[in-house]
């Protein structure tokens, strides 16, 4: 299976990245936007006997690796890898 | 008194760190691997800048697996002085060490300048040889330094007086205009609730020798190595 995890600044947080970026989107002219935020995505190949015990163990690796609980949130995708199409 | 100072790969501040231990103060030095999980009979760990293992993931994610890292947490939990110096104090928010994060700069740039610290506390193994409220001035190195914690535990730092440091003016004001990364409450170190574990962003092996345009740091180094066990016994 296939994990596909987003990991994104708690609201919180200033994002000092995402207001940069909003200004360079504003800059080009698209000044519909109110709000940018920038994180990471990250897949993770692994073996799991159902998608419950993959979502198990994903939450387990986010929790205590993938993103820091203090400045963090996250949220994932569990997909059966390989032949999924678009 | 003897000092460990821990080597990561991508650490790069382990020597400067290790030429004021032994030539500048004359104390004891040991380097102490991340693979060995031995700390060499030492008083006082510093955990020096740098990048360990590249900053992969995040600052200090993965420096704290490091096998000698487990150690420092035992001895950290026994009393033992631990000293986290810019990627080392981001080391021991990501261990748990102590509270918070350091997030990226306010300004996106990486700040490399000197700054004004306000010495809050000095009743410390790591600052007694400062005076209450001194205004020390060491500089600061870092694209990560932004200094993060929510607001309850923002709260328990200020009312156990955890803050050490924070970034201020030449007269020791501290305002917006001398915070160098948008720390809260400009913090620029704290020390755990016990006060055997100390992190701060600046990096006073930098200015331990007045050919490097001052001496403030030196007093921090002169503290642990001349009054460490005076105020872990008092």
């Amino acid at each position: 299976m296939i994990a596909k995890i987003i990991v994104t600044p708690k609201p919180v947080v200033n994002d000092p990245q995402g207001i940069t970026v909003r200004q360079g989107l504003a800059s080009l002219g698209f000044t519909e936007i109110s709000d940018v935020r920038v994180g990471k995505y990250i897949e993770v190949n692994l073996e799991a006997s159902s998608e419950h015990e993959a979502r198990e163990r994903v939450e387990a690796m986010c929790r205590q690796l993938l993103a820091n609980h203090v400045i963090e949130d996250f949220r994932f995708d569990i997909e059966a890898d390989g032949h999924r199409r678009r | 008194m003897r000092f460990g100072v821990v080597v990561f790969p991508g650490t790069w501040s382990d020597r400067d760190c290790g030429w004021v231990i032994d030539q500048v103060v004359g104390a004891e030095l040991v380097y102490l691997w991340h693979k060995d999980a031995d700390l060499k009979g030492c008083d006082c760990v510093i955990l020096p800048g740098g990048f360990a293992y590249g900053d992969y993931l995040r600052t200090g994610a993965i420096a704290r697996f490091a096998p000698v890292m487990e150690k420092i947490g035992q001895f950290a939990d026994r009393g033992g002085l631990v000293w986290g110096i810019c990627n080392g104090f981001q080391i021991l928010c990501e261990s748990g060490l102590l509270p918070g994060a350091l997030i990226r700069n306010a300004s996106l740039e990486f700040r490399c300048q000197w700054t004004n610290l306000v010495v809050e506390r000095t009743d410390l193994a790591f600052t007694s040889n400062c005076e209450e409220r001194e205004v020390i001035r060491i500089p600061i190195s870092h694209g990560e330094g932004n200094y993060f914690a929510d607001p309850a535990t923002l709260s328990r730092l200020e009312q156990r007086g955890q803050v050490v440091f924070r970034y201020c003016d030449v007269n020791g004001k501290v305002g917006p205009g001398a915070n160098p990364n948008g720390s809260l409450h400009n913090i620029a170190g704290i020390v755990n609730a016990r006060g055997n574990v100390l992190g701060m962003m600046p990096h006073p092996e930098r200015c331990a020798e007045a050919e490097l345009g001052g001496t403030d740091g030196l007093k921090l180094f002169r503290s642990v190595a001349e009054n460490a066990l005076k105020v872990l016994v008092s």
